[in-house]
């Protein structure tokens, strides 16, 4: 009985450990995902999580500016300006119309402080308008890789 | 050709669908005829699916552009070669190229078994088809790679067109990693069907012993193996394509594929406790059932897109396919171990905390620990929207704060763990194996600490690398010294001579000594720097002891592509030590781009240079400079790893014919561990 006693002590030592490293690394670095127009809904401390959005790009949005680039993200009828401020430059893809996926924070000021900007060309698998529609989509190449 | 390949993949899905109910009636008739046709029917499925993958092929490589999925995937520029790897650049041929591989070890399996374990035989071809059968239904009916362009013409009916040329294949894409990795990958998850199968066969039968664990032993290592090749390959296409500077980010993709390879990895440890002390039965059971579901769920998670990651933007359909699936085997799994657990007693305890069955406990439980915690991070956005409604992630540092003290952890044990006698270690054992690795240990943390290194882990790692590495070579050593005294070889033939007569020992601590090497290459994140900056041409950039002078910006004009470079001169002390060429890519066929990092790599660090992109706003070039120590070491334990995993997969020479003549070997019990070469001394200690 003794030594199973300390197999339990011995392994109740990992896992707690474990677990509390786990809860502190959560923590640190948990994102929410939201889309538009929840933003608008979010109150108190919801509001100043660290979160992801997507979007689409609004055609003649992007501005440089010093230091940011800004823009607006489109979504389920809402806008979203923001403001992009990381340091990587942003990817090609990222052009008028692409879809976007942004990690940031919201200002007081209602601006998106975006750090991270992950885009896609919204045309890339899609029929331009006049062309023929895909035949296979409804069960359309999702995984690119 | 495309009707050719649809008809063989059909015909496939029957000869499948009548293997698994053929075998099922097998089983229960047990009538030899049945039997035979449903081996043979299995054997017709896999033949079937070769016919179907390569007639894939063939349309790539035609230029089909009427099929649906050669327009997608690639275009008239593309590069031969490119163009028969597209057949794994997307969902559907994915799928089937996943199952073409399953087929591969299921042919091998029926064939090479076709007349032994007439007992197990039938289990194993059965539920292998099952599997099989899975994936020709998702190729037949859900996610055909045979779809034709077409649309509704004017009398009702469909028309067939072609296009001029494809979309193109993704630019990430085209690299020589990514022509290797999924094979890699792929095989390592369907190569783990097989214990599964021989795991659940051995259940429902009540197959007498640990006969399917020798039988599977070469199969799970095989699979491992690949796994293991197939994860840094990607970490390796990661870090040469993507540009991020870093080859891990516990992207939900390449936990995907970790978590098999951790839970297979705490498999081939445990098997060992089953086979020596005839312990942990019920366990290893579920580890290797664990493997295939985790093998299943990395597969829905890489193609699925149920959690975004860079693999997959988009959402689909497939998911709940392998949803059922999965429920499917759960099932199955539980069925076959409440009716037979009886069967699964075990005939030992555990006698002691140090000994080699408890490191084997501990080792077990960090794997799985490590493993529930990867899981659970990947899975987090899912459960947390199904329980609280918000989709929640975690990022790197979850995952790094729990899995860095855990593989610490696990580093020490394999140093300790091969070491440590079954059953009970004494301490005078315990001084005789552990001193003098420790000292080497320690004087190894010390070199860490006066050479600079000051993070914590990292001083941690290096300390326990050093010991594990002494260990490693202690054992050598011993071993290499009796065989030396009786045959006058030299040391290294002697170290050779003794891997040989014991692969599976010795080429089990290359494999371990592999490991390290990865440890100390990962430990090396700690010191990484780096520097982004807007520069013109004549700028410069510092970072250590590197200067980078931009000379100039040059663009050319490839087959399938615009390459955009920066030829960059490295300075080391203000001399020119070589001149570097980050490119980007541009592709007009689908307008995407593409980086080529340049990588100047030495054993001690990676200067790491990437053409980050230009400024929207004001077109100066952004350079972004990495300095990542010894990077190196991941890629070069990796292949250290397989070369020991292909030792232990040799068959042991027998000691007995090369020690022709002589006695057993009359050796001092202090020495015992070291001499393998008599089979009762090799039953402990292997």
């Amino acid at each position: 009985m003794k030594k199973q006693v300390k197999f339990g002590i011995g392994i109740g030592i990992i896992v707690i450990s474990m677990g509390f490293l786990a809860w502190l690394g959560y923590g640190e670095s948990k994102t929410y995902y939201h889309t538009i127009a929840e933003i608008e809904t979010l109150r108190g401390s919801a509001a100043a999580h660290r979160m992801r959005v997507g979007g689409t790009v609004q055609a003649g949005s992007i501005h440089h500016v010093t230091g940011r680039t800004d823009f607006v993200l489109l979504g389920e009828g809402k806008s979203l300006p923001v403001s992009y401020v990381g340091s990587d430059p942003l990817p090609d893809s990222f052009v008028d119309n692409s879809q976007a996926l942004i990690e940031g924070k919201m200002s007081s000021d209602g601006r998106f402080v975006a750090e991270h900007v992950q885009a896609k060309c919204a045309s890339k698998y899609e029929a331009a308008p006049g062309e023929v529609p895909r035949p296979t989509s409804s069960n359309s190449p999702a995984g690119r890789t | 050709m495309d009707v050719f390949g649809s008809f063989a993949l059909l015909l496939a899905f029957v000869c499948a669908l009548y293997a698994l109910l053929g075998g099922i009636a097998a089983i229960l008739t047990r009538h030899p005829l049945l039997i035979k046709s449903t081996r043979q029917a299995g054997i017709a499925a896999c033949c079937l699916i070769f016919l179907a993958t390569l007639s894939v092929v063939y349309l790539f490589v035609t230029d089909n552009f009427s099929m649906s999925y050669v327009v997608s995937h690639s275009n008239r520029d593309l590069a031969t070669f490119f163009k028969v790897v597209a057949l794994w650049s997307g969902q559907e041929g994915s799928l089937l190229f996943w199952c073409f591989l399953l087929s591969i070890y299921i042919f091998s399996v029926l064939v090479a078994y076709r007349n032994k374990h007439g007992e197990l035989m039938p289990y194993v071809g059965t539920i292998l088809a099952g599997v099989q059968l899975f994936f020709l239904t998702i190729s037949n009916f859900v996610a055909s790679p045979f779809k034709s362009l077409a649309i509704a013409g004017s009398s009702g009916g469909l028309e067939y067109f072609a296009k001029a040329d494809g979309n193109g294949l993704n630019p990430v894409l085209q690299y020589p990693e990514m022509i290797i990795h999924p094979p890699n990958l792929y095989s390592g998850y369907t190569g783990f069907t097989i214990p599964f199968a021989f795991a659940l066969a051995a259940l429902l039968a009540r197959y007498p012993g640990e006969k399917w664990i020798h039988l599977t032993r070469k199969w799970t290592m095989i699979a491992w193996c690949f796994q293991t090749v197939g994860i840094l390959l990607g970490a390796h296409w990661a870090y040469a394509v993507l540009g991020w500077g870093g080859y891990w980010g516990w992207d939900p993709v390449e936990n995907a594929s970790f978590l098999p390879w951790l839970t297979g990895t705490a498999f081939l440890h445990s098997v060992m406790m089953q086979e020596k002390r005839g312990m942990m039965k019920v366990w290893n059971v579920w580890l290797v059932f664990i493997t295939f579901m985790l093998c299943i769920l990395g597969t829905m998670l890489t193609r699925s897109g149920v959690v975004s990651s860079v693999h997959a933007f988009a959402q689909s359909n497939i998911g709940s396919w392998f949803v059922g699936f999965l429920l499917v085997v759960i099932a199955v799994c539980l069925v076959a171990y409440f009716k037979n657990r009886d069967y699964l007693k075990s005939e030992n305890q555990l006698d002691s905390m140090v000994s080699r069955e408890s490191s084997f406990l501990f080792n077990n439980l960090v794997l799985l620990v490590a493993c529930i915690a990867i899981l659970s991070g990947t899975l987090f956005p899912v459960f947390s929207e199904w329980f609280t409604g918000s989709r929640i992630s975690v990022g790197a540092p979850f995952f790094n704060k729990v899995n860095i003290p855990l593989g610490l952890l696990l580093l020490f044990l394999t140093g300790v763990g091969p070491l440590l006698a079954w059953r009970k270690t004494s301490g005078e054992s315990l001084r005789r194996n552990f001193l003098w690795p420790i000292v080497i240990g320690l004087l190894g943390g010390a070199i860490a600490f006066a050479l600079g290194a000051r993070d914590f882990y990292a001083l941690v790692c290096f300390l326990l690398s050093t010991f594990v590495a002494a260990t490693i070579g202690a054992e050598f050593y011993r071993g290499a010294k009796v065989i030396r005294a009786r045959s006058n070889l030299t040391w290294l033939s002697s170290a050779v001579e003794l891997t040989l007569r014991n692969t599976r020992r010795y080429g089990g601590y290359i494999v371990h000594f592999g490991i390290v090497m990865i440890f100390i290459g990962l430990a090396g994140q700690a010191f990484n720097q780096e520097v982004q900056k807007e520069i013109g041409v004549g700028g410069t950039v510092r970072i250590g002891p590197y200067e980078l002078l931009l000379q100039a910006v040059d663009q050319k004009q490839e087959k399938n592509y615009v390459a955009e470079r920066m030829i960059v001169e490295v300075l080391k002390n203000h001399k020119p030590v070589m001149i570097l060429f980050p490119e980007r890519r541009n592709f007009p066929t689908n307008q995407e781009s593409g980086t080529m990092v340049a990588i100047y790599s030495t054993l001690r660090e990676d200067l790491y240079v990437v053409y980050a992109g230009v400024n929207q706003g004001s077109e100066v070039p952004t350079i972004h400079v990495f300095l990542n120590p010894l990077v190196k070491w991941v890629w070069f334990g990796g292949i250290v790893v397989v070369m020991g995993t292909i030792v232990a997969l040799l068959p042991s020479r027998h000691a007995a014919l090369v020690l022709a003549g002589s006695k057993a070997p009359e050796v001092a019990p202090g020495f015992a561990n070291a001499v393998p070469s008599s089979v009762a001394l090799r039953e402990g200690h292997d």
